[in-house]
């Protein structure tokens, strides 16, 4: 069993959780998953790592409520524990194996998009702790679903905040704030962009024009999440790709987005679509593949 | 009785059973399991032992059956065997301990894999337990993976001596016999998580959700944890695909990924909180063991299902009561026949499968008639999931990650067949990652041989 030593709801339907596992924390690199079970009947999910504290122990999940699975999740507080917590998985990010002195003459971009803040927070965060401050761009739908910020800024170079209705930051997509940074003179050699499929697939689309080389992390169906079953698929540059173990971090411009958001759906009946709806409201930050958002 | 015959074994109703999870084949009762044993003629030079990968001491255990002694039978089985239960039902026994018997030249082989399982199954049912070592020894040894190879491993480990955790990526111990054989061939908590508990009761430690090359290395394992000795039974479970057209669609599964969700996660059960897509019509590409089991599964879930496979019935290389067990259940066999493309409808879902008619050409370098295309024969059969069970190989994690393993073309792991001895120091393998996908008791005779080499060592150490 893995304790949970803290828990909290950062935003609506966002979970913080700092839970206690030993070897995933003594592991774990920026890019990394993990998998958990909640109870001995739950299903396993892949989870991207928020942070982690190899001395403590610990690592930091940050999950949506998206389905009964994370419905359930939702519910633990501290003192209660995951029955599961399985990783590091997955490649860590290119840059952990970098050369440093290469690394700091690159300008980095990272770009995140809502729950997506949270596994862009340990790659920034490991490459502020060497040195290199890379400028960040948070989206969120709204003021209230932005996580993270004060975290964020204490380790970014820049921080550009933008919200799809204008609520708090800059106003519009993470796609505009891009294009503006650019326009006032910004260069980047490298663009980070995590956050649900679609805004990968637009980010993508528009660092490919802006001639940006573009990683980003995939976050397909999974079961295993040890190469063993394929259930995480993708196409890259025309070739099959397991996320889990090749991955989940690609070449943007080489994914195949339509494929892998048609894979997302597979398990989306009409009901589940219905409950995501019932159950997530206006808060649906897309991803589902289904929503057009 | 007819001498020359086998005692018949209780089977649920192939239609009944064709609609539930439960064990097809029910066992013998001990009257039966009596009478059967008076067909063994207890050879001298007994032949049965040879066909035994783990060279159980068969003639042994079944003079005990004969006279109703059936703990003393199960202790004679545990000399050699610590999944006993699992073996007697999933082992194929015609091609290894009754493809040798004296009594299958005329007749039928003695059934002693239904004979083995009954012992079994009355020892958990009676409580009787294999008996553990009396004094620690001081050494550690770590065993990679808790499948059949890294538990029977364990298993002479601990008998041995020694202090032995096996580290396992999944949630729960047991490898291809939770993941992979279905319920219905081989039951999770009635037999394999008792037999697992036997292995434990060894005083064997299991630590699950230890990837071993992401969470732990092996270099760490040896050289921060204190370990003495490390024995690699990591299986393959890496699957294949075809990689023709089509194959990314929604409704294509590896048979692996199907099994999982069925086996592990239990999404038979329609209250499992893992989904599992249930299909009207399925295809199951493929002729093995692994094919007949998704194939079932797929059965059991309410779907018609084809087997679509590219030789002919003589080479299917899964077990023939598989195959037999299939065909009474109504699965519909298309044989020399090979898919060249899964066709999708306009929102990205499976809804056929273009196929191929092949003919029998020379054999290959297998031995086995290579099958060869009949030109202009595609046809198209409606579908709406397809199952891929091409075989598995090795998942290159553990071997990327440690130093000094070497791997073969085939990406198995490189070890001596006697002992399992790799050419890193203090560490040995065996089973499907160093043979690639092959059978329980291959693995289960590769992890006593690692044990054999691993004692060996640590002894002269």
């Amino acid at each position: 069993m893995y304790k949970i030593l803290e828990a909290k709801e950062l935003a609506a339907n966002i979970f913080y959780m700092v839970v206690e596992a030993k070897r995933v924390a003594k592991a774990c690199k920026p890019g990394q998953f993990v998998i958990v079970r909640a109870a001995e009947d739950s299903e396993r999910i892949p989870l991207t790592i928020c942070d982690y504290d190899a001395e403590k122990g610990t690592v930091t999940i940050v999950f949506q409520i998206v389905g009964a699975g994370t419905l359930m999740m939702s519910g633990l507080k501290a003192g209660d524990a995951f029955h599961d917590f399985v990783g590091p998985l997955g490649c860590p990010s290119e840059f952990v194996e970098e050369d440093l002195e290469t690394l700091k003459n690159k300008k980095l971009l990272f770009v995140a998009g809502g729950v997506g803040t949270a596994p862009v927070y340990p790659q920034v965060k490991w490459l502020h702790e060497h040195g290199i401050e890379a400028d960040v761009i948070v989206g969120a739908k709204t003021k209230d679903l932005l996580i993270l910020e004060e975290e964020m800024k204490a380790v970014a170079g820049n921080l550009y905040v933008t919200t799809d209705d204008g609520s708090y930051g800059r106003s519009g997509m993470v796609t505009q704030t891009i294009t503006d940074l650019v326009e006032e003179g910004k260069h980047y050699d490298v663009c980070v962009a995590i956050g649900p499929m679609i805004m990968m697939k637009f980010v993508c689309k528009l660092t490919k024009e802006l001639e940006i080389p573009t990683v980003v992390s995939l976050n397909p169906i999974m079961v295993d999440g040890t190469g063993m079953c394929g259930a995480c698929r993708v196409t890259i540059d025309g070739e099959v790709k397991f996320a889990c173990v090749d991955g989940p971090e690609f070449d943007g411009h080489k994914v195949n987005f339509d494929e892998a958001m048609q894979r997302q759906q597979i398990y989306k009946t009409a009901e589940g679509r219905a409950y995501l709806a019932a159950k997530e409201g206006a808060t649906h930050h897309g991803g589902c593949g289904n929503c057009g958002n | 009785m007819d001498v020359l015959k086998k005692v018949p074994v209780k089977e649920q109703d192939a239609k009944v059973r064709a609609a539930n999870f439960q064990e097809v084949c029910l066992g013998y009762n001990k009257e039966e399991a009596m009478e059967e044993a008076t067909r063994c003629i207890n050879c001298k030079n007994a032949q049965c032992i040879k066909g035994c990968p783990v060279s159980i001491n068969i003639p042994g255990f079944i003079e005990k059956v004969k006279e109703g002694k059936i703990e003393e039978a199960y202790q004679i089985i545990s000399e050699s065997s610590a999944l006993p239960a699992v073996c007697g039902r999933v082992c194929p026994q015609e091609s290894q301990c009754e493809g040798k018997c004296i009594r299958g030249i005329k007749g039928e082989a003695l059934s002693i894999g239904k004979l083995e399982r009954f012992v079994a199954d009355y020892a958990r049912e009676n409580g009787i337990r294999p008996q553990g070592a009396e004094k620690k020894n001081g050494k550690k040894v770590a065993v990679i993976g808790s499948g059949p190879s890294g538990l029977t491993c364990a298993g002479d480990l601990a008998k041995l001596g020694y202090e032995v955790t096996i580290f396992e990526a999944l949630h729960e111990p047991g490898g291809v016999l939770v993941y992979g054989i279905p319920e219905f061939r081989l039951p999770k908590s009635a037999v394999v998580a008792k037999e697992i508990e036997n292995v434990k009761a060894l005083g064997v430690k299991i630590e699950t959700n230890v990837v071993v090359g992401k969470s732990v290395t092996i270099d760490e394992l040896l050289e921060e944890e204190g370990f003495d000795a490390v024995y690699i039974g990591s299986g393959a479970g890496l699957p294949k695909f075809m990689g023709i057209p089509g194959e990314q669609a929604n409704g294509v599964f590896s048979a692996n990924e199907y099994l999982t969700r069925s086996n592990l996660m239990k999404a038979f059960d329609e209250n499992s909180n893992t989904p599992i897509m249930r299909g009207k019509k399925v295809a199951v590409v493929g002729g093995g063991n692994v094919a007949m089991d998704a194939a079932r599964t797929a059965l059991r879930l309410g779907a018609e299902v084809h087997v679509v496979y590219r030789r002919s019935e003589e080479e299917l290389p899964a077990r023939v009561e598989e195959v037999h067990h299939a065909k009474e259940e109504g699965i519909i066999f298309n044989l020399l026949t090979n898919p060249t493309e899964i066709l999708e409808d306009e929102k990205g879902w499976v809804k056929g499968i273009r196929c191929i008619k092949m003919e029998l050409g020379e054999p290959d370098a297998s031995g086995r008639r290579r099958p060869v295309e009949i030109p202009g024969s595609e046809f198209d059969m409606e579908v709406d999931t397809v199952i891929m069970s091409l075989g598995t190989s090795p998942n290159p994690l553990i071997s990327s990650t440690t130093k000094g393993l070497e791997v073969n073309k085939r990406k198995c792991i490189v070890a001596d067949e006697e002992f399992g001895k790799t050419p890193k120091e203090g560490v040995y393998a065996g089973g499907d990652a160093v043979t690639g996908a092959a059978t329980v008791i291959l693995a289960m005779g590769a992890g006593r041989a690692g044990a054999r080499g691993i004692h060996e060592y640590l002894q002269n150490k």
